[in-house]
């Protein structure tokens, strides 16, 4: 693959024009027919869930399988829909994932904040600790703790509650928020602030009119990633929320959908389509911002 | 940080963390600045002279924070640590029984158990299979998408992206479906493939998931198409960050593009390369929900990674928390000591200098 790119360049040393623009020219439809390839690669696997979605069962399982539904049908949603497989609708897990996400994500948001202002801007003992610890904290497995955490949660009954889950998503996106927010936070200028003090803005007005304004591009993205994250998020929900299916949030919902009707595809794909279309079409929206956050909280960490 | 999360080390209530929020709502509108003195003293601003010159806004602002964390993700690693060496299991939880304290014997138990050294081998196979490969096809990927043209390199990453973006539990149920034996896309085309290039009638109705190799084979090709785009993307813009001149410079000299990336681009990009590395060791060795999902959910003990056979010691019945807490605390450690080795090696290089 890499050596593709020679023909083009090793080419442009001696022989004639015509030779270079075919060489150009070919170099450039190799490039454009791999590019071609990777993206197949990587939409492969949505595309054939999406299709397969709409496909009726004598279709899906068809001894050709086809690319597109020849005869496409809505009844695969329909089941999710009215809940007709496994009693309940797609409608109330979405309901419990969108509760529980956006709560968790305002509060990473606002605790988040209110850490990144500390580390960002004020010099102190154990600032470093502080951030070091963050990266520790960060690299401890989800899987490890989730023991500890169940113990715990059954102690104080939030087992099969969607508050438990809240907390700990809170907990576990805070971080990385805090580090991301963090390096905004320290390229604010102290001088802007200090030319507001200097005509008369309490500490309340420069936090509204100049940090938390400057901030916000990183508070979007650190919301976007906690946002999925908290979306997409497993192991916790499928331990603390165990045995009670009313409960479960749309990851546990499609899992326990797959294992309960294992043969049931179309419905299966139906079900993981309505989780994943709406994170990917958010990541579509909001790629860029959340790039330029990734990097700005990567890069200059 | 020490400070504060010795302060709260009890409070292992989650419950108990939530409070601290509403505090700093007050103490931000009086601490947040230090700098100029000002004049006229509200009862409000009085407070805020008072905790300005102790120095106490960034700890009053790192509170909230830092009782969440500590509540929440500190505590129970302390305390995963402390059941390790304790015999907790279903009559401690429901409280028949306390818990006693039994020094090593979880982890003796453990080191005596085939099946954990079956899922460590497992584990370890699979992050030296899973991560190379991510880097190195992200890196080509990376390496194609900067000689792309600016439309053809949009769609290709906006289509990486997706393959990044689509959640764990989605990848798992997709390629699951991929691979099924009735009606699965990918028995169906190894089926075509002739048979000097490995395929045949032979894989009609092959079964993916009932062994070990099969089952981590498909977790294998699902985690690098998860984890190549972040690889690509990182890689790309680490590539626009170096001057063309290198390049230029590099081949007046005689390079070809492998010299030219071993030689100019791979130490420019050492540290990138590095942290990728690191990431995706610590995303597939302690890989979970994939494999849970794929292997179907415990029910075959001879598929379990690490990550799936602490679980099982916890969530099977009966459950032994103990035990499960001591190999948690050894997947943890592994966890970290890759870690340091990557950092060390980071250092080493000189890429925080």
């Amino acid at each position: 693959m890499t050596s593709v790119p020679i023909s083009g360049r090793a080419a442009s040393g001696h022989p004639g024009r015509r030779v270079r623009r075919f060489n150009r020219a070919s170099r450039k439809a190799v490039l454009n027919l791999l590019g071609l390839l990777v993206a197949l690669f990587a939409l492969f696997p949505v595309l054939w869930m999406i299709s397969t979605a709409f496909k009726p069962a004598n279709e899906i399982f068809s001894l050709t399988p086809q690319p597109l539904p020849l005869h496409p049908t809505l009844a695969n949603f329909q089941a999710v829909f009215s809940g007709s497989v496994i009693g309940m609708s797609y409608w109330n897990f979405l309901k419990n994932s969108l509760f529980v996400t956006l709560v968790a994500v305002a509060l990473s948001s606002l605790i988040g904040l209110l850490a990144a202002i500390a580390l960002g801007r004020f010099k102190f003992r154990f600032r470093t600790t502080y951030l070091v610890v963050l990266l520790i904290v960060q690299l401890l497995p989800q899987q490890a703790l989730v023991v500890s955490l169940f113990i715990d949660f059954r102690k104080y009954n939030l087992l099969d509650s969607l508050v438990g889950l809240i907390l700990v998503y809170t907990a576990f996106a805070l971080p990385v928020t805090i580090w991301m927010l963090r390096n905004f936070a320290a390229t604010v200028p102290k001088d802007l602030e200090e030319a507001a003090a200097i005509d008369g803005a309490g500490a309340w007005t420069r936090f509204w009119r100049i940090l938390l304004p400057l901030i916000s591009p990183g508070l979007v993205s650190t919301s976007v990633f906690a946002f999925i994250f908290a979306y997409n998020e497993f192991v916790f929900a499928l331990t603390f929320l165990g045995t009670d299916t009313a409960k479960f949030t749309l990851p546990l919902y499609v899992q326990y959908f797959y294992g309960q009707n294992s043969t049931n595809w179309g419905a299966i794909m139906a079900s993981s389509t309505l989780f994943t279309i709406p994170v990917l079409a958010f990541f579509l929206f909001t790629q860029r911002r959340l790039a330029s956050g990734l990097v700005a909280g990567a890069v200059k960490g | 940080m020490v400070t504060s999360s010795h302060s709260r080390p009890g409070t292992s209530s989650p419950a108990g963390s939530t409070p601290p929020g509403h505090e700093p709502h007050g103490s931000l509108k009086t601490t947040d600045r230090p700098a100029r003195p000002v004049p006229v003293l509200s009862s409000r601003r009085r407070a805020g002279n008072w905790i300005r010159k102790r120095g106490l806004g960034p700890y009053l602002l790192l509170l909230p924070a830092t009782a969440v964390i500590a509540a929440l993700i500190l505590w129970p690693a302390v305390q995963v640590g402390l059941f390790s060496f304790q015999n907790y299991g279903l009559m401690q939880i429901s409280g028949v029984l306390p818990a006693q304290w039994i020094g090593f014997a979880n982890y003796s138990q453990i080191l005596h158990d085939p099946e954990f050294w079956s899922s460590l081998k497992i584990s370890l196979y699979f992050a030296v299979a899973v991560v190379p490969l991510t880097l190195i096809v992200g890196t080509l990927v990376g390496l194609l998408l900067e000689r792309l043209g600016p439309r053809m390199r949009t769609f290709v990453s906006i289509s990486a992206i997706l393959a990044w973006a689509t959640p764990a539990v989605s990848a798992s149920v997709i390629f699951a479906w991929l691979v099924d034996p009735d009606g699965g896309v990918v028995d169906w085309a190894l089926e075509k493939v002739p048979s000097w290039l490995g395929g045949g009638p032979s894989w009609a109705g092959f079964s993916w998931t009932n062994a070990p190799l099969p089952a981590y084979t498909v977790l294998t090709v699902m985690l690098v198409w998860t984890g190549f785009p972040f690889v690509a993307v990182t890689v790309l813009a680490g590539l626009r960050t170096l001057s063309p001149e290198l390049h230029e410079a590099a081949r007046v000299d005689g390079a070809g593009p492998w010299r030219d990336f071993w030689k100019v681009t791979f130490p420019l990009l050492r540290p990138i390369f590095l942290v990728l590395a690191l990431l995706s060791t610590i995303w597939d060795f302690g890989m979970f929900t994939q494999a849970y999902i794929v292997t179907g959910e415990l029910g075959n003990r001879d598929e379990y990674n690490l990550g799936l056979y602490e679980y099982s010691q916890a969530f099977t019945q009966p459950p032994h928390y103990g035990l499960a807490s001591a190999a948690a605390f050894v997947l943890t450690i592994i966890l970290l000591i890759v870690t340091v080795g990557y950092v060390r090696a980071a250092i080493k290089q000189g890429a925080f200098a």
